[in-house]
């Protein structure tokens, strides 16, 4: 391995994706269709998603069925004290709701954080169908959890103000400038989806090069040698479940205020089915796969139909085959062009 | 042999998959710096020996003492944790990673704890420059940037002793170091043991006798899960029982 | 809750109780013997339903619907299993996972074209309608009986099949050993179709059945597919006898949790939870469930 820095396909391609998104309102902007700004900020979000759970699914190698129920804890926590914030109530009868991103956001990622300790406590004592079968169980325990709750909507679901109250100041200070506020608007939420993006782009990708990135990823090659050389695994698994359940939880709260509406639906078990479409789709255990992948499903998921309604009867197959023949994914695929590409 | 305590002791170990009674009230003692080898016919329980040893399988009855603690009831990794090092009959190597790294994630396990979230683990020196030496060590050098998968098998053993090494053990249990191997590739292991011996404290499971005869200080011999001898090679050579239950299947023994 | 109440919620868990153990006794063997996730067996129970109300329209006879759509349920678990999962076999977990999701997207698909996004509901079929004093003063319907009662009889056919017959021996043997089994001449990937097979037409049985009870929908399989997931993980995956134990809970679990919060004024909607509650403390009690298999 010399130090030769070569441009190949696969560097190319991670430049031109996060390019593209980096740059995305102002194109849309300029073309005149702001819509898609909106389209795409939901793209990055579940591309957090996707990302948090490649870091079990592909660098940990735990095939976890019950993943959007993070997304889904995330979302409702940000919702549940929108509302009682909007309502001046209280939760419990003691806890104040707030709009307040600092707030929320950090309250989302520990909440999903404690749920996932639970799981992970009793589902990463089982390995292979079990441990598959027990979070797609957990996952739906969690969704009826929510289904049940009547004060915020049951199965309806639940519509409350979403706004981010430093947004809304910067969009009516850009307006007073004399800028187009829709445009003002979609622009700074984009961009600050993006930057928590970026971060967990990054924070990611430092954690599966460090000490524990190569812990978890050993277990996924081979826990028994693990085991044997002196790891113990149950415990860096469940970090590695607890962490990616925390980062789940912080893309369900984006997608809360993204919506300003939350219902169980997001937490329904074909999400998470959907989730793991995403990350193979683009290349499990590697960083920008799942990027990629969130990218292609939801745009086909939001265009196909376009095309016929009934696309699934088409995808499902298409999904069969992509299991039986291409299982590295999009940038798996160009990774393998060069050999060794790894980070 | 003066009274020292053994590193290793085994008392009355038990251990049955129902009706078969795979280690029959074993007892077994390895002395600091011996090699000491078991050996024994097609399923004497050498197998499940190693795995009761290693922490992956738990006796019905009996004790395992390592360095003057009861460590029967611990699991592997805690075992390794204390200095008990293994390697596998089956080859068992995390094969999508570099030999380097299978070797420095060794390392890493005996270095403190592993949540470390931030630096890149590929960059540390305190990983790499021992894992580099161990690998040296065992003839793998120029091979360290080569995924183990693509490694030969001759190799991949290397990999899997050089692993055990880089725990740092205070006991290394090899179990069938040579299996599958070609007469240069044994020749080669042979001539990498000899260089541990004296240095490492070693229990070794194998079936090539002469490697067994050439390299052991003593050898116990193993029969239906029970020990029927234990002594050095000669003993082992000259002891009646031993020839009629075991070597005396084998007529050029 | 009066004695009347409770032995007619009794009855109600007994037959939930057999539908999941109908469904789980495929799905389990599935899983014991060709370690295998398949999540598309709720869609076996979708298209027994489907078949068997479609039959019924053209028909007017239950019985006659019901051997067909069974016949159908058990030919298109086949034709699925030749076409695509035979090659997953040899597959890791994910891959099943992700080929059997993508089948159950093209089923639910299926049935839209096929019969559209209207749920369709069926009749208690003419002889079975009506109810029985199982005891003075306590009617209960006939039909729910008689699924109790074949569901019953099923376990006892599988008991039967399983430990008395040579296809039994071999799925058996075929479990812990392939290469043995496949040694001895048997067509291994034939005894595999077969199991298969097996299993759908099991599913279809529990989803024509439950068809009069419930309404046939798109669907309708992966709420009970996720159930049966909750059973064989407390049964023990590859067991019978943990899955027929398990349902019987579960099927009980599941009734009463719905009764007894509404009596005390809880939402009953948090009796669904109820399951996934009995489901974690078994696990965290025993991992491998009440009858692990193996090991």
């Amino acid at each position: 391995m010399k130090t030769v820095k070569h441009i190949d396909l696969s560097t190319i391609f991670v430049l031109a994706l996060l390019g593209l998104f980096a740059v995305l309102p102002v194109i849309a902007v300029a073309a005149g269709q702001e819509f898609y700004i909106g389209q795409f900020r939901r793209i990055l979000i579940f591309a957090i998603a996707a990302v948090s759970l490649d870091l079990i699914l592909g660098y940990g190698g735990m095939v976890s069925l019950g993943h959007a129920a993070f997304m889904g804890i995330g979302a409702y926590v940000v919702a549940i004290l929108n509302f009682h914030a909007d309502e001046g109530t209280l939760l419990l009868g003691f806890i104040p709701g707030s709009q307040n991103i600092l707030v929320t956001w950090p309250t989302a990622i520990l909440a999903s954080a404690l749920v996932a300790l639970f799981v992970g406590l009793i589902s990463l004592r089982t390995s292979g169908i079990y441990f598959i079968m027990i979070t797609l169980a957990f996952a739906q325990m969690i969704y009826f959890f929510f289904v049940s709750l009547e004060t915020y909507g049951g199965d309806d679901g639940l519509r409350f103000p979403g706004d981010i109250p430093f947004i809304d100041a910067a969009t009516d200070a850009l307006y007073e400038a004399g800028y187009d506020p829709v445009a003002a608007y979609e622009s700074l939420f984009y961009y600050l989806v993006f930057a928590v993006f970026a971060a967990v782009l990054y924070g990611a990708h430092r954690l599966v090069n460090s000490r524990f990135g190569m812990v978890i990823q050993g277990c996924r090659e081979n826990e028994r040698r693990m085991r044997a050389i002196g790891f113990f695994t149950f415990r860096y698994k469940l970090v590695a479940f607890v962490l990616a359940g925390a980062i789940g939880g912080l893309a369900g709260a984006l997608f809360a205020a993204h919506e300003s509406f939350i219902s169980p639906s997001i937490m329904h078990w074909t999400r998470s089915g959907d989730l793991i479409i995403m990350v193979v789709l683009g290349g499990m255990g590697t960083l920008i796969g799942p990027v990629a992948g969130a990218t292609l499903f939801l745009l086909l998921e939001k265009f196909l139909p376009d095309y016929t309604e009934h696309w699934p009867i088409v995808f499902g197959p298409i999904l069969i085959l992509i299991v039986l023949f291409a299982k590295c994914g999009i940038y798996g695929s160009l990774l393998r062009r060069h050999g060794d590409g790894g980070h | 042999m003066v009274a020292t305590e053994p590193l290793l002791e085994v008392k009355g170990l038990v251990k049955r998959f129902g009706a078969l009674v795979a280690t029959d009230n074993l007892d077994l003692a390895v002395e600091p710096g011996e090699i000491h080898a078991v050996i024994g016919p097609n399923g004497a329980g050498k197998t499940t020996l190693i795995a009761q040893l290693a922490g992956e399988l738990q006796p019905n009855a009996g004790t395992i003492r390592f360095a003057g603690e009861d460590i029967t009831r611990l699991h592997a990794p805690a075992r390794s944790q204390r200095g008990l090092a293994r390697s596998f009959q089956i080859t068992s190597i995390l094969r999508g990673f570099t030999a380097l790294d299978n070797v420095a994630l060794a390392i890493q396990a005996h270095d403190g704890h592993s949540f470390r979230f931030w630096r890149p683990a590929r960059r540390e020196e305190r990983l790499r420059v021992p894992a580099m030496e161990i690998l040296e060590e065992v003839g793998l050098g120029a091979r360290a940037h080569v995924p183990a998968a693509n490694l030969a098998h001759g190799e991949q053993r290397q990999l899997e002793i050089a692993m055990a090494l880089a725990t740092r053990p205070r006991m290394l249990l090899l179990d069938e170091p040579m299996a599958g191997m070609g007469r240069e590739e044994s020749e080669r292991m042979v001539a990498l043991l000899r260089r541990l011996k004296g240095r490492e404290t070693i229990l070794l499971i194998e079936h090539d006798m002469d490697a067994v005869f050439a390299l052991a200080d003593r050898i116990t011999v193993l029969v239906y899960g029970r020990a029927i001898a234990t002594g050095t090679p000669q003993e082992i050579r000259a002891n009646a029982e031993v020839r009629r239950a075991y070597l005396g299947s084998d007529e050029h023994a | 809750m009066t004695p009347l109440l409770f032995l007619e919620q009794t009855l109600n868990g007994l037959q939930l109780g057999v539908t999941l153990f109908l469904m789980a006794a495929g799905l389990t063997l599935v899983f014991g013997i060709m370690n295998m996730v398949n999540l598309a067996h709720g869609s076996l129970y979708m298209m027994g339903a489907y078949y068997c109300a479609t039959l019924l329209q053209w028909t007017g006879s239950f019985v006659l619907s019901a051997v067909i759509a069974l016949a159908g349920a058990a030919l298109t678990g086949i034709l699925v299993e030749v076409v695509a999962l035979r090659t997953l076999y040899s597959r890791d977990h994910l891959d099943q996972v992700l080929a059997t999701f993508g089948l159950i997207l093209f089923f639910n698909e299926l049935v839209k074209i096929l019969w559209g996004p209207i749920a369709i509901f069926m009749d208690i079929p003419g002889f079975l309608a009506g109810t029985v004093e199982i005891v003075p003063g306590a009617p209960y319907p006939i039909y729910r009986l008689v699924v109790l009662g074949v569901g019953v009889l099923v376990a006892v056919f599988l008991w039967w099949l399983i430990t008395r017959t040579c296809l039994g021996m071999l799925i058996r043997a075929g479990a812990s050993n392939r290469e043995m089994v496949g040694a001895l001449g048997v067509d291994i990937k034939l005894l595999y179709t077969l199991v298969f097979g097996l299993g759908a037409a099991l599913a279809g049985l529990a989803g024509l059945m439950a068809g009069p009870l419930y309404v046939v929908e798109i669907g309708m399989g992966d709420s009970m597919l996720i159930k049966t997931f909750v059973v064989i993980v407390i049964g023990g995956i590859g067991s019978i006898r943990g899955a027929f134990v398990a349902a019987v809970i579960v099927g009980m679990v599941d009734t009463f949790g719905r009764v007894v919060p509404a009596m005390i004024g809880l939402t009953p909607s948090i009796a669904e939870m109820a399951i996934y509650i009995l489901m974690a403390a078994i696990l965290f009690w025993r991992p491998s469930g009440l009858f692990p298999a193996r090991g």
